[in-house]
């Protein structure tokens, strides 16, 4: 919480303070007006002049309108300053979450960034509002109220402050307990997050088997939980306030019981214990109004440090400099290149894989590979012994297609995921037109891929912008890529054809057409390197493989790396990659691995049977 | 649910509406509602004799010098000290109880409102983002709790101390009460007319406030696509459009809401003025006393306080109101129809189903099923291929009930299906969805999910009919790892498998796959038909796939184009025919 003071809000400490200003010359106008009527009652009223009594009346309303003035103006003030702070920081957290990296993502869960970017800045707002604009006139009180009553008896006074250290304590102690308690009760508001999220997603399913009583319990238990907590911390909150209650009332009892003494000894006056108890009231209010705020506060924190816990995140996937010159690196490249040919050669027991290197190699020296793994291990999360890739290292130039086929969960989607440095791999290389991902800006090494994977996204918007995704493509661009993709025909069917909006998740389309959008989305800026996860498995094979051919006319001279699930849609990929286990068991062309690789050809004859 | 097109008149009577049902929904706390007012009362009460005992303890003193009766004084505070204990501590029931309260309330309304939920066509969820649903759930429900129960207490007691002012200021200067019968409805008039503005101002900090989450939450689940793409920054630019309209709603929301409060309290400062001048003016005429002027004004004070107070709670109760409208909203929405009074349980299926002459569309005028006749026998495998969006997956919405047809029938048994109860309808159905879907829970509890006698056992014995088990068994924790929401290590054909094996686990007549193997690589898939063959023995089964190699085993085989079936027959049959099936089995191979 203190940074999000420091970083946010103590910009507007300036603006903030003169809003304070008014608001204090506004609550003095206000606290005049009874002083102004007493001064009526007791002065002039005895003195019986009419006109002085229609003065001093007028200077009433005079005050009220200051105050009233005052007060409009200074809560507006605020409202604005509350509204621009939450405003910076609800930008800053929704660009820090875009930037996350996927193990951070998978850290944090979803659910909890949604409701730290909404909830909990929510919270903030609320308090920053509020503090401003009630936070004047208890302070103004307080104060006033113990400079009172010291200037009536000092001795009185010093009873009543001698309660300030235990006041604090009290203040401490709870917001000890409390705040963590706050902090567990957003943690239950991820968990509200979770269910509503996951039953919206699988409505279908839940209808389907009738677990609409089962999914309600499991809200009943979030749901339960969320108000335990809510009701745990409530509870503690409200201890501060009898606690002052008893401790300033208990305060007033020494009060009159020192004053008792002091009048005995002649030091004291019993107008002034009088008088004392009155301001002692005032203070008394302006105590427990700071308690109420104290209650806000303790809330406020627990969600700033929610929200600045996701703001300090460090930066992962940083860029790092170039550790060779360029040249250099190429150069090393095709040695790395020839190694990983020779690694996989050796694993593999065949000859062709190393001469298909030695021909990428040759045959385009002067560039170097689009993509080359050299020894890459990963794992997602570290001390987990369970690898899910081990040593692979591959290498396909510029142009060149490379299919990766496997069985689920052998790890054909880390592959890409570390392509495209969404992971960081935990050891060996993977070089990008040569050089060492992590040396790429990233944007730079984005715009070389166009991507789609498997739980694709579509969004609630027009299929152009689906497309598009707002990069600077025209609409020519954009029907070029559907029509490629094979969406051209059903989009041009819809009613505002491209224009055409889609309903959330695209749940208007078919899950056909929603894997054709998201193609076209790849295509459309022409990407260096196009990568398609499994992204054609609800094409019928009419329609797949005039997609392939397609998408080779359209882009030529683009590398390309399909995952699949079916032979048929890699068939002809210059490289296949066959993965078990997240190791690389055969690599090669397809005739190759028919010869040399025993899962390959299973799966081959499984799906193509007698045909070949 | 937007209800902004309407008329400001029917906006008045909804507000009412609204006030009306969280009235009813406190209503269900009555005792303790009671209870709390007594203690409000109790606790001021308490609070009163304080001063009292004060007054007391100060005459003891009031003898002087070497006159104080300090057994009095201590006699009198030691009073005063339990005065204010007892008065503490019923200060602090007084709080347990609204906190009891208010929390109850909310966890009613959260729970209700979710349930709603779970009754929502599945359409519902396809035009209303997951955002929003969360900002209703959460947000609003938190904001009507924040003010509701704290505030109705603040009310009922400034009602009480007010009647009780007011009646001791007509006792004391009728002529002055006066004034009041011109700042009093002055006062009213304005925080009416100050709130009728700002009503639709909060109205409108909520809604904002629900679009902008809304997005926040398709974003930051197309997180990993944007970032792909680079649209960080764009994607930043579109939120904050959305943050700067949630950020100014808020604002004037806040603002003008926040005008009430000094303005009553300018009317009563105004009141004040006016009694002081009059009182002095009616004291000149020899009308009043002094006495009576101070005691008058003190009342006033007391009058006017709580007013004030008043004013302040009122912005708060605006933006409940608000908040409370968009609940009720939702739970106003239009769940999927009841099943008939009279509908029959189905039971002992054998798994017979009809579809006669069936039409429907999504939206009217946009048929997707045009006169979709056919009947699947018990036992029998049922087959639809065609192109995409040839309407297949509307079949399935159709065949579970998601919806209703336009025109004509699905019957399973002979029974029409609008007839049968839904639960009993779909228990018929097992049912492996395109979309896959996994809940946060152990793998156990995800695959037992959809039958609650299955044991162990069963779930190991489904696990492994769906070739998913060694792949389990290699988690460390096995069944009983936890599956987080985003689960990295799974995949989707992971997933596929899982949702398989629950389906096994269903002992339902009917099966409905739909593209549910399109992710299992090839190899388990041949495994998988086998172990489906077995379990799908006597039981009807739809597949919607466009792989030949599942379907060439279909008893029957529907080819569905532009929701029409164009063809059917067995595999062999329409590979003769040389039509469009042929067509497509060939494409396979080009």
């Amino acid at each position: 919480m203190r940074n999000i003071i420091t970083v946010y809000i103590r910009p507007y400490f300036r603006r903030m303070g003169v809003g304070f200003l008014i608001k204090f010359a506004g609550t003095i106008m206000d606290l005049c007006i009874p002083y102004i009527l007493a001064y009526i009652i007791d002065t002039v009223i005895p003195a019986g002049d009419r006109l002085r009594v229609l003065e001093w009346g007028l200077g009433m309303l005079v005050c009220s309108a200051l105050a009233v003035s005052g007060n409009i103006i200074a809560n507006r003030r605020a409202s604005r300053v509350a509204a621009d702070i939450i405003k910076t920081i609800r930008h800053d957290v929704f660009a820090r979450i875009m930037t996350l990296s996927g193990s951070q993502m998978d850290a944090l869960t979803r659910p909890s960034l949604i409701s730290r970017m909404t909830s909990d800045t929510y919270e903030l707002q609320q308090v920053i509002a509020r503090i401003q604009r009630l936070g004047v006139r208890a302070p103004i009180l307080l104060t006033g109220g113990v400079i009172v009553t010291f200037t009536l008896d000092w001795a009185m006074a010093l009873v009543l402050t001698a309660l300030l250290p235990l006041l604090v304590l009290v203040t401490v102690l709870v917001s000890r307990k409390g705040i963590p308690l706050y902090a567990k009760l957003r943690e239950s508001a991820d968990g509200m997050v979770r269910v509503v999220r996951e039953d919206v997603a699988g409505i279908r399913v839940i209808k389907a088997l009738s677990k609409t009583d089962y999914e309600t319990e499991r809200f009943r238990e979030v749901n339960q939980s969320m108000t335990d907590q809510d009701k745990k911390a409530g509870m503690v909150m409200a201890v501060t306030n009898p606690s002052m209650n008893i401790l300033l009332n208990l305060g007033l009892v020494c009060v009159i019981v020192t004053g008792a003494f002091r009048v005995n000894a002649g030091t004291g006056e019993v107008g002034k214990i009088l008088a004392f108890t009155t301001y002692f009231t005032i203070i008394l209010n302006a105590m427990l109004s700071m308690t109420r705020m104290f209650e806000m506060i303790s809330r406020a924190i627990a969600s700033g440090d929610r929200v600045w816990e996701l703001l300090a995140m460090p930066e992962e996937l940083g860029v790092q400099e170039p550790v060779h010159e360029f040249a250099e690196a190429a150069n090393e490249t095709g040695v790395t290149c020839k190694a990983a040919g020779v690694s996989a050669e050796s694993k593999l027991g065949y000859e062709s894989a190393a001469a298909g290197g030695d021909g990428v190699e040759g045959g385009k020296e002067s560039c170097p590979p689009a993509i080359l793994f050299d020894h890459v291990n990963f794992s997602y999360y570290t001390g987990r012994e369970e690898q899910v890739l081990t040593d692979i290292s591959f290498c396909v130039g510029r142009g060149e297609m490379l299919g990766i086929i496997g069985e689920i969960g052998s790890g054909k989607s880390t592959i890409l995921n570390l392509m495209m440095r969404l992971y960081e791999a935990d050891s060996g290389q993977i070089r990008i037109d040569g050089r060492d991902i992590r040396t790429w800006r990233p944007k730079e090494l984005k715009q070389k891929f166009g991507v789609v994977f498997q739980n694709d996204m579509i969004f609630e918007d027009t299929i152009a912008e689906n497309v598009t995704l707002g990069r600077p493509l025209s609409s020519q661009e954009v029907s070029d890529a559907l029509c490629c993709a094979q969406a051209g025909e059903f989009v041009r069917a819809r009613r505002d054809q491209q224009e055409d909006g889609l309903s959330i998740r695209g749940a208007n389309l078919s899950g056909g057409q929603r894997q054709r959008v998201l193609i076209a989305r790849a295509l459309a800026a022409r990407p260096e390197i196009l990568i398609l996860d499994d992204s054609s498995s609800a094409l019928d094979y009419k329609t797949d493989a005039s997609l392939r051919r397609a998408i080779r006319a359209y882009l030529p001279d683009t590398t390309l790396v399909v995952v699949a699930q079916r032979v048929s849609s890699i068939l002809h990929a210059d490289h296949i990659l066959v993965l078990e286990n997240g190791r690389m068991i055969g690599y090669g062309t397809h005739e190759e691995l028919l010869e040399h690789c025993s899962v390959y050809r299973e799966i081959a004859h499984s799906q193509m049977g007698e045909v070949r | 649910m937007e209800k902004q097109d309407r008329p400001e008149q029917s906006k008045r009577r909804y507000s009412r509406r609204t006030l009306i049902r969280l009235g009813q929904a406190l209503m269900k706390e009555r005792w303790r509602m009671l209870l709390a007012l007594i203690c409000t009362v109790g606790s001021n009460l308490f609070a009163l004799i304080g001063p009292r005992l004060t007054g007391y303890a100060i005459e003891a003193i009031e003898g002087g010098r070497g006159q104080v009766d300090f057994a009095r004084v201590g006699y009198y505070a030691s009073w005063m000290a339990i005065f204010y204990v007892v008065s503490a501590l019923m200060a602090y029931g007084l709080q347990v109880l609204m906190i009891t309260i208010s929390r109850r309330v909310v966890f009613t309304m959260r729970q209700e409102l979710f349930e709603k939920l779970l009754t929502l066509p599945v359409g519902f969820f396809d035009v209303h983002q997951t955002g929003d649903i969360i900002s209703r759930i959460s947000y609003d429900i938190d904001t009507v709790n924040a003010s509701l129960s704290n505030d109705l207490i603040q009310l009922l007691t400034t009602v009480i101390t007010v009647a009780g002012a007011l009646a001791m200021m007509v006792a004391i200067s009728p002529q002055l009460v006066l004034v009041f019968a011109f700042t009093v409805p002055l006062s009213f008039f304005l925080t009416k007319y100050i709130t009728g503005k700002t009503r639709p101002l909060f109205r409108e900090r909520s809604a904002k406030l629900g679009k902008l989450n809304g997005f926040v939450e398709e974003m930051i689940t197309g997180q990993k696509t944007l970032k792909v793409y680079s649209r960080e920054s764009y994607t930043i630019g579109r939120c904050d459009e959305k943050n700067e309209e949630a950020a100014e709603a808020f604002y004037r929301a806040e603002y003008y809401g926040s005008i009430v409060g000094p303005c009553v309290n300018f009317v009563n400062n105004l009141s004040l003025s006016l009694t002081g001048v009059f009182g002095a003016l009616l004291y000149l005429a020899g009308r009043m006393t002094i006495g009576d002027i101070s005691s008058f004004v003190l009342y006033s004070r007391k009058f006017s306080g709580p007013i004030n107070e008043a004013a302040n709670i009122l912005s708060e109760l605006q933006s409940s109101l608000a908040a409370a409208e968009r609940v009720f909203g939702l739970m106003d929405e239009l769940p999927e129809s009841a099943d008939r009074a009279d509908a029959v349980t189905l039971s002992q299926v054998q798994g017979s189903v009809e579809l006669s002459h069936v039409e429907f569309g999504y939206q009217e005028g946009q048929t997707v099923i045009h006169d979709l006749s056919l009947t699947a026998e018990p036992g029998k495998l049922i087959a639809i291929v065609g192109h995409t969006g040839a309407g297949k997956t509307t079949l399935i919405n159709l065949l579970m009930r998601f919806y209703d047809p336009n025109r004509g029938c699905v019957s399973v048994e002979g029974t029409d299906a609008r007839d049968a109860t839904r639960k009993s309808l779909r228990a018929s159905y097992a049912m492996v969805l395109q979309d896959t879907w996994l809940f946060s829970g152990t793998i156990y509890e995800n695959l037992a999910y959809g039958s609650r006698s299955a044991g162990r056992r069963e779930v190991e014995q489904a696990a492994r009919a769906a070739y998913i088990h060694s792949f389990i068994m290699r988690l460390p924790k096995g069944y009983d790892t936890v599956l987080t929401d985003e689960g990295a290590n799974i995949s989707k054909g992971q997933k596929q498998l899982l949702t398989i094996a629950r389906a096994m686990l269903l002992d339902a007549p009917m099966l409905i796959l739909d593209e549910a193997t399109s992710n299992v690589d090839t190899r388990t898939e041949v495994r998988i038909q086998k172990a489906m063959r077995n379990l799908m023995k006597d039981k009807t089964c739809f597949v919607i796939a466009h792989r030949l190699s599942t379907i060439q085993n279909a008893d029957w085989i529907l080819v569905v184009d532009g929701g029409e079936v164009v063809e059917q027959g067995t595999h062999q049959e329409l590979m003769e025919k040389q039509g469009y099936y042929r067509q497509m089995y060939e494409a396979q191979y080009e």
